[in-house]
């Protein structure tokens, strides 16, 4: 495997001292807050809703004393209504379909730009990423953020960048190999496609010259990052982002791969229990809420991004200070209850992918029986877990059970079935089907 | 002289199995010999038939999880005791069997037996030894 080096893009910011970031923190959040009390509709009333005016928010720990935003305000101020710069200062819109129809836009100033430019190059930095290097950006371009925001960071490193935008995969194959490209941005899920369909190709990974990888824009797992790296022969690495903050960037991961670096002088981030919506300690689970300071065109306090994480402060390895995000664990949308405990399907999915030769593709189907809460969860029969006997079927259907028992503490029904009848949707899996009528 | 045998992953529902048997009669592939395991949620259906290559890519196209077997073909006496013989002489040499079945054909002194053993090489020196006749793919076919 060719090595990829660990290097600071900004170590002033990135590695500084954390009472000094606190106190750079708060000084901007009182500018944000001040921004978007003066120029928002909406954040103003619900201020005064909440009885507080800029002046009570003084540092950090006066963060939860705002009031909290929600996608629904994203659809509703629709499309101008939480910009905080005049029309005229604004130079680009990026956006999201979102799963409803609805679109939600925001918009950047020259210099919400160069900030998340700069995010973003931290990451490719992290990776190992320089003038050196031929960067495949494999995310789609348009107004989803992950193919510029990766390109523009790509760019200020002063890569070569190949702007492939998505699709077409034996293409970007060809590509890859003839201009020797050294790094690679996409979704995790597309960089197995790339791997298997060399593999299928009849290609040596050997031939190319990939050492590194940034994917986001889904939640993946440790053995999928395995499987990535085994098949590229790479370093893979997590980004996080959100169109309603910048885009990819928010956070990631540098080559310790311990979590993702989160961009602490342009986002404070939170974890909130997500029912009483109060903030948690660093290590606990809950809900990611960020603030950005210092963006104009469309600032964002208390953003609740609904992903289920936990924050690390501990120094990294790397020389980092900031604060770590774990993986996302899930959503809390995506989030069950089943019988009491809190039920992930990214759970089940890591619990497939570690079994030899089990299929990832599954469907968790939950139903109550009189006051029992009854979770069935389908698997996809491949070829590696056939056996010609029902003994052998049978012994692999229990280990399935008695794995996903002690990784989700509660007992479910695995039901093998056909290969290729789990329905598979454009990119995400829908996982569940709760019959449950509660 | 072992006869590759293919094994097919069945969900139970209804119809599973004559759709499985139209598919590999339109691609004019006989089954000269069948069995199915069940449970109640899914099946395992194997199958001896001619070209278990050309059966197995029919089916893999069609979307099912298949996989190959060796297994013994066994002609065992067609009179009582017949099988008897043959399972002890496999016994005394520690041999389990996994599973048999019968075959759809049958040649009048002989009724056609496939043996799944756990250890199948060492199954077909015991027969042999006891002078039990073994059928290759192409004699299958013959019959």
């Amino acid at each position: 495997m060719k090595q990829a080096i660990n290097r600071i893009w900004n170590p002033e910011m990135e590695c500084m001292d954390i009472d000094v970031r606190r106190e750079m923190q708060s000084q901007k959040l009182r500018e944000t807050v001040k921004r978007v009390y003066d120029n928002v509709e909406m954040y103003r009333s619900r201020m005064i809703d909440a009885g507080i005016t800029p002046d009570d928010i003084k540092t950090v720990d006066d963060l939860s004393k705002l009031p909290f935003t929600d996608k629904p305000d994203l659809r509703d101020q629709f499309p101008y209504g939480l910009f905080a710069s005049p029309r005229k200062d604004i130079v680009r819109i990026q956006g999201s379909s979102g799963t409803t129809g609805m679109p939600i836009v925001s918009g950047y100033t020259q210099q919400d730009i160069d900030d998340w430019t700069e995010m973003v190059t931290r990451s490719v930095a992290a990776a190992g990423g320089s003038d050196e290097d031929i960067v495949q950006v494999t995310y789609g371009y348009g107004l989803f953020t992950g193919g510029l925001g990766l390109h523009q960071g790509a760019s200020n490193v002063g890569a070569m960048v190949v702007p492939m935008s998505s699709g077409n995969t034996v293409r970007q194959i060809n590509m890859m190999k003839g201009l020797g490209v050294t790094m690679i941005g996409c979704t995790p899920s597309y960089a197995l496609h790339i791997g298997e369909t060399i593999r299928e190709m009849g290609l040596d990974i050997k031939d190319f010259k990939l050492k590194a990888g940034i994917f986001g824009a889904e939640p993946w797992s440790d053995n999928i990052r395995n499987r990535i790296e085994d098949l590229l022969q790479i370093d893979a690495l997590d980004i996080y982002g959100l169109t309603e903050i910048c885009g990819p960037g928010v956070s990631f991961e540098c080559l310790e791969k311990v979590g993702m670096h989160v961009n602490e002088d342009f986002v404070i981030p939170e974890i909130i229990d997500p029912d009483t919506l109060q903030p948690l300690p660093y290590g606990e689970l809950g809900e990611l809420v960020f603030s950005t300071i210092g963006k104009q065109g469309m600032p964002m306090l208390r953003y609740r991004t609904h992903d289920l994480c936990r924050l690390h402060p501990e120094k990294c390895a790397c020389g980092r200070t900031t604060v770590r995000m774990e993986r996302i664990i899930g959503r809390t949308d995506d989030m069950l209850i089943i019988r009491g405990v809190n039920v992930f399907p990214s759970q089940v999915e890591t619990v497939l992918t570690n079994i030899r030769g089990v299929s990832p593709h599954f469907l968790m189907v939950v139903d109550r029986e009189g006051s029992t809460d009854r979770l069935e969860i389908q698997v996809e029969v491949t070829e590696e877990m056939m056996g010609d006997t029902i003994s052998a079927m049978q012994v692999l259907q229990k280990e399935i059970g008695e794995k996903v028992k002690s990784t989700l503490g509660v007992a479910a029904r695995i039901k093998l079935v056909d290969p290729k009848t789990i329905p598979r949707f454009e990119g995400k899996a829908r996982r569940v089907t709760d019959n449950r009528i509660l | 002289m072992y006869v590759k045998q293919i094994s097919v992953f069945l969900e139970n529902h209804k119809g599973t199995l004559a759709k499985i048997t139209q598919l590999l009669g339109e691609n004019g592939i006989d089954l000269i010999a069948l069995s199915i395991a069940d449970t109640e949620q899914y099946g395992i259906l194997r199958c001896i038939v001619p070209n278990a290559q050309k059966a197995t890519q029919v089916l893999r196209d069609a979307g099912y999880s298949v996989r190959e077997t060796q297994v013994l073909a066994v002609c065992v006496e067609d009179e009582p005791g017949g099988l008897g013989n043959i399972l002890n002489a496999l016994m005394a040499a520690d041999i389990s069997v996994e599973y048999l079945y019968s075959f759809v054909r049958s040649t009048g002194k002989y009724a056609m037996v496939i043996f799944h053993l756990d250890n199948i090489a060492a199954g077909e020196s015991v027969l042999r030894e006891k002078g039990v006749k073994l059928l290759d793919l192409e004699q299958i076919r013959q019959l």
